[in-house]
């Protein structure tokens, strides 16, 4: 790893008076640590956000559930709130990597690095969710840029996300078994008249899947979406999974997350 | 440029100078000299590194040391009491021989110990999956599922 400066903020102003030239924000540091190690990523600065007081925690008002940005995987998947509002986002931060990472691992800095195939853009997108910063509001649906890339400003820090509550949902995940990185996840929200699905994994960001949403919200049931064929333009191809496997696992995730929401 | 790191392990407060890009493992290991906590593949697969701080298992390789400023890290070294007995994980993972070249098996206690505090009468299934994080290359993990278990169950007794 080379050296840097390393900086410990006590408020979010603080921290983003810090962002300048080549400095990187640390969050959990699960996916930047390993990165600067392999020397992937040499900043010149790490501001540590861990020390931040209050940007950490789960509120729900039965509508909107909302995370703050330094709250761990492991925190929300053992929620009883997060359980309560929406069981899939709580099912899917237990599926995030292993344990230990799980511990770690914080939501904004899983959404603001927008690793192809992280879990919690899916959640973002399928459940309309709204990603606050220091600098303002983005709604998922124009935040997530394609692969590594977002919306914020270098500048910006997200501060918390709100995901709307929806009347059920489910995630599932064909999982690299090394990585335990999303192959294809599909995350499907039913809001009662409106369905929203969402892809990681598939493609060099996560997207939604205009034809699923308009056969679900006719009829959320599995066989609505069994026979949609999903193009495998663009998709990603590698050692793991060419492309048309991948085409085709994102309908099969598709019907098994229906199957298991409404389980 | 070095900085000051200061955290509690194993119930002593220490400290050291460290360059800030030191990882935690490092400050374990070549500045605390508890080589108990192993580096295996350095890259967040394998767990060896795990220790336990604040009450949670994390991979020490994978966060700065300036990360646990002011926490309370836990290594394998302070698992055991201070006259020699085994902790119950460690007599189980003894007991069931769970381990061959044993160089996985600090961070392998060190996440069973973590896991077994919420969970004291793990399925065969979970246990399996609470071990996607450390990685053991000789056993094929049976005895070491069979050993958690054990451990699980009694620390739940409280032996």
């Amino acid at each position: 790893m080379h050296a840097f400066k390393y900086h410990r903020p006590s408020s979010v102003n603080d921290a983003a008076a810090l962002v300048k030239g080549e400095a990187k924000l640390l969050a959990g540091g699960q996916t930047l640590v390993q990165t600067m190690k392999l020397r992937l990523a040499s900043p010149s600065d790490i501001i540590d956000l861990g020390t931040i007081k209050d940007l950490a925690g789960i509120k729900s008002d039965g509508k909107t559930l909302s995370i703050g940005a330094m709250t761990r995987h492991a925190d929300v998947a053992h929620s009883a709130e997060v359980k309560k509002a929406i069981p899939a986002l709580a099912a899917l931060a237990a599926m995030i990597g292993d344990r230990q990472v799980r511990a770690m691992g914080t939501i904004g800095g899983s959404v603001a690095n927008n690793d192809p195939a992280a879990d919690y853009p899916a959640a973002l997108l399928a459940l309309n969710a709204t990603i606050t910063t220091n600098k303002g509001k983005h709604e998922a649906d124009k935040f997530f840029k394609g692969m590594f890339t977002t919306a914020l400003a270098a500048d910006e820090i997200i501060t918390g996300v709100s995901f709307q509550v929806p009347r059920r949902a489910a995630y599932t995940k064909f999982k690299n078994p090394a990585s335990r990185f999303a192959i294809v996840g599909v995350f499907v929200a039913d809001f009662g008249g409106s369905v929203r699905v969402a892809v990681t994994g598939a493609g060099a960001g996560v997207f939604r899947q205009a034809d699923m949403e308009k056969a679900l919200a006719a009829k959320f049931a599995p066989e609505s979406v069994a026979n949609i064929k999903v193009k495998q333009d663009g998709l990603n191809s590698d050692m793991h999974a060419s492309a048309e496997y991948r085409a085709h696992l994102v309908t099969v995730m598709a019907k098994r997350a229906v199957e298991a929401a409404l389980k | 440029m070095a900085v000051k790191v200061s955290l509690k392990v194993n119930g002593k407060s220490v400290s050291a100078e460290v360059e800030e890009r030191t990882l935690l493992v490092t400050v374990i290991r070549e500045n605390l000299r508890l080589t108990g906590t192993h580096v295996g593949c350095d890259t967040a697969q394998c767990g060896a590194c795990t220790v336990s701080m604040n009450g949670k298992a994390v991979k020490s390789c994978s966060m700065l040391a300036m990360q646990a400023e002011g926490a309370d890290v836990m290594t394998i070294e302070g698992v055991a009491k201070p006259d020699g007995t085994l902790h119950p994980m460690q007599a189980a993972f003894k007991e069931h021989h769970g381990l061959q070249c044993g160089f996985c098996t600090p961070g392998m206690v060190m996440n069973a110990i973590d896991y077994a505090k919420h969970h004291p009468d793990p399925t065969e299934e979970q246990i399996r999956e609470a071990l996607e994080g450390n990685l053991c290359r000789c056993t094929g993990y049976h005895n070491i599922v069979k050993a958690i278990g054990a451990g699980a169950r009694a620390m739940a007794a409280g032996k």
